[in-house]
């Protein structure tokens, strides 16, 4: 790893909260979205002549469809509870990474043009012309927000910044200026099946290599099964989870599980990716599209049951919005939703996640389990933003805390949480989420990790923890590349079925 | 009748008008605009019962700004529950009888006003002295502050030091909402009160008061979180569906 061109902030017992540095941060860019690929989503490549007239619609737009943003514009009274809640915040200092500075930069063109105040004495209240230094600013720090909902835990109006965000990037692509990373991705997925852009075929190579290096490890013939009709579960998974390290090891982890539980199960070429950067982006329709290849994949393979592998965004997309944006859930009315729903089967919550369903089958003593196989590690547990404060596990609120917890405690036998401010609802972003895991950001995702990396040394120096498990794509990804930042080894994170991977025995 | 008596007849109608029609027209909007996606903050309860108690905790006890930060919590409960006794205690200005409990009221209502006044201090300090907090200040978020303190010192200044003519001001009250117009007692300082009182109400819901009713349409706040159970879908979504299938 070469020296990094920006300081890396250095631990501390407690974390402190950093007097502000304006301007520290307005530097960070990332590339903006080349002409082919705002084509394909619809969108300008540059601004144009009319962009502040489509700025402004854009906004007003969003501002009739959304009840959050509409109210979270009004209501925010500037209290600063939020101000020293971002990580990127605590990483960078930089003031417009505290939530409520940046919500004001929406704010003020919100009150300029949409308010009374805002259009008889601006400068009372705060209001300000929108101009392209504005969006330069927007493109910045909307941009620099992983969407992970912190703020909303402490915000006495439960003002939830990942929406003005979301709303920040939809105005900015509508008015010519998209961020590359996410929207080639939104391409991909579109074009191909999954962000990563594997093709079907590459994917069945994959699929088959795993087949053979699990049979040569465990002796027993482990399938990954692709496109098979009349399959009763189909899983659906990042589609990181097929390439990159550690992700692999946690697929080849279900498929243990699924293996050892006797299910009949099967990948889907067409829907190869659980992940859905539509909701980074703030585009209902976009964000619709992509989930309803999960839907038609369903409906053409004929499965009872759909699965969700290890991935936070991805999560919360298929639980708090599947069922909305395509039907995969229950109690639709309309003749959209029934056609799927008559298909699924009504003992099982719909969409799954694979923790509950290992949990349930831990819990039924349908999994023979071996932790010492575990006990070279000594494990925390990273809950991700998505997973944590966007969606929940199980039958009781919290189940998506203590689920992925006792799968750890049933399959190792070393575990200690790390501080309670910095885990369940508190849990701190690993600072890649929200369509930020790009090089061309590594200073903000380096610097947005810091309160995670302060909490692991806590529990690295204190119960000697070397392994840091996780169940999100992006975050496994982003802690690969900045544990070394931190003088960490990057092998240090990796998913929960990695873990029931190396535990379960098989016959 | 003098002219400034009418002056404040027509003011408090004014400001009673807009403030009333203006929540009102904002309650309507933000229960107009449609929330397309289960978006609460989990964990969340998982029924209407369960959804209720989130609100209640929120609006009675501050639970999140609990959570985040001890000092403003403190000042920002010490200030609403301040002015909540100090309301309620001018119930008895507005009613012949008065209610009984208005009575029981009264003397904590009094003395609440230091509570109240309290937390405006130190929530303004706060807007000086954390250079966070000092950031994100905007000269409105200043005279707000100044009109709320304004209001509480200058009623305290009635209550503790310099009594008006009571009886006058609840005949003048009283004849407001009986359309029997009575004179208005004169005291400065009751004119500087009723003054900042009708400026409040008039700014009401075109400023950061919004807050008040805006809590209660927070999607994050008050949805159930239950979207595997119950398909939820906006108005406009319903025609994107008919529309793309």
């Amino acid at each position: 790893m070469a020296a990094p061109e920006f300081e890396v902030p250095q631990f501390k017992e407690q974390i402190e909260i950093p007097k502000i540095r304006e301007g520290s941060m307005s530097h960070v860019k990332s590339f903006v979205s080349p002409q082919p690929t705002q084509e394909f989503l619809g969108y300008p490549w540059e601004l144009g002549e009319d962009w502040k007239e489509r700025a402004l619609f854009k906004m007003g737009d969003l501002l009739k469809k959304y009840r959050s943003l509409r109210v979270f514009m009004d209501a925010c009274v500037h209290c600063g509870a939020c101000t020293d809640k971002c990580h990127y915040y605590l990483g960078s200092a930089d003031p417009k990474n505290m939530p409520v500075a940046r919500q004001e930069l929406m704010r003020k063109v919100y009150r300029r043009y949409f308010t009374l105040p805002g259009k008889i004495a601006p400068w009372l209240v705060g209001a300000e012309e929108l101009t392209k230094e504005t969006l330069e600013d927007w493109y910045s720090y909307y941009h620099q927000c992983s969407e992970c909902r912190r703020c909303s835990v402490f915000c006495p109006y439960g003002i939830d910044t990942a929406e003005i965000t979301m709303a920040g990037r939809e105005i900015l692509n509508y008015a010519g200026m998209g961020q590359k990373y996410s929207n080639e991705i939104l391409t991909k997925v579109q074009k191909i099946g999954n962000n990563l852009g594997l093709p079907g075929p590459a994917l069945e190579d994959t699929l088959a290599g795993l087949e053979e290096d699990i049979e040569a490890d465990t002796g027993v013939p482990v399938k990954l099964p692709m496109d098979v009709k009349g399959a009763e579960i189909l899983l659906v998974t990042p589609s990181a989870d097929f390439f990159s390290e550690p992700h692999v090891e946690s697929l080849i982890g279900y498929a243990k599980v699924f293996h050892a539980a006797g299910a009949s199960w099967t990948l889907s070429s067409y829907a190869s990716e659980a992940g859905n950067f539509g909701l980074f982006n703030g585009n209902y329709e976009t964000m619709r599209k992509v989930a309803l290849r999960i839907r038609d994949a369903a409906l053409e393979l004929g499965v009872k049951r759909i699965i969700v592998g290890e991935c936070g965004h991805a999560w919360r997309v298929a639980y708090s919005f599947w069922n909305t944006l395509t039907g995969i859930g229950f109690d639709g009315k309309d003749p959209f939703s029934i056609e799927l729903q008559q298909q699924l089967d009504h003992r099982y919550p719909q969409p799954m996640h694979i923790c509950e369903y290992t949990w349930d089958l831990i819990q039924q003593g349908r999994l023979k389990l071996d932790p010492s196989a575990n006990d070279d590690k000594i494990i925390t547990y990273h809950d991700s933003c998505n997973v944590a404060r966007a969606s929940r596990m199980g039958d009781e609120p919290g189940g998506q805390f203590t689920i992925p917890r006792n799968i750890i405690k049933a399959v190792a036998n070393n575990f200690h949480d790390m501080a309670a401010e910095t885990i369940g609802e508190a849990t701190f972003c690993c600072g890649g989420g929200g369509g930020v895991l790009t090089d061309d950001l590594i200073e903000l995702r380096v610097k947005g990790a810091y309160p995670r990396m302060n909490a692991l040394n806590n529990v690295v120096q204190e119960e000697n923890v070397n392994f840091m498990a996780t169940i999100c794509a992006i975050c496994k990804a982003q802690f690969t590349k900045v544990l070394p930042y931190y003088g960490f080894d990057r092998s240090m994170v990796g998913g929960v079925h990695q873990l029931v991977s190396a535990a379960i025995k098989l016959d | 009748m003098s002219s400034l008596t009418v002056f404040y007849i027509g003011l408090f109608y004014v400001a009673t008008l807009i403030l009333i029609a203006g929540v009102a027209y904002r309650i309507y909007e933000y229960s107009r605009t449609p929330a397309p996606l289960k978006i609460p903050t989990t964990p969340a309860p998982t029924t209407n019962a369960g959804v209720a108690y989130r609100m209640a905790r929120e609006v009675v006890l501050f639970e999140s700004l609990f959570k985040s930060n001890k000092w403003t919590w403190v000042f920002g409960w010490l200030f609403h529950f301040g002015l909540l006794l100090v309301l309620l205690r001018h119930i008895r200005y507005f009613q012949e009888p008065v209610w009984f409990w208005v009575d029981i009221v009264q003397p904590f209502g009094k003395y609440a006003s230091f509570a109240m006044v309290a937390g405006l201090l130190g929530l303004w300090a706060r807007r000086f002295l954390v250079d966070r907090v000092r950031y994100i200040s905007t000269p409105s978020d200043h005279l707000i502050l100044a009109l709320l303190v304004g209001i509480g010192l200058s009623g305290m200044m009635m209550t503790f030091v310099v009594h008006t003519d009571i009886v006058a001001l609840k005949a003048f009250m009283l004849g407001l909402m009986t359309f029997d117009f009575q004179p208005l007692p004169t005291d400065t300082i009751l004119l500087v009160h009723l003054a900042l009182v009708a400026l409040l109400m008039i700014i009401f819901p075109i400023s950061k008061l919004l807050h008040a009713p805006g809590i209660f349409f927070s999607p994050t706040r008050n949805q159930a979180d239950n979207p595997r159970e119950h398909r939820h879908v906006a108005n406009w979504a319903i025609e994107l569906e008919r529309k793309n299938g």
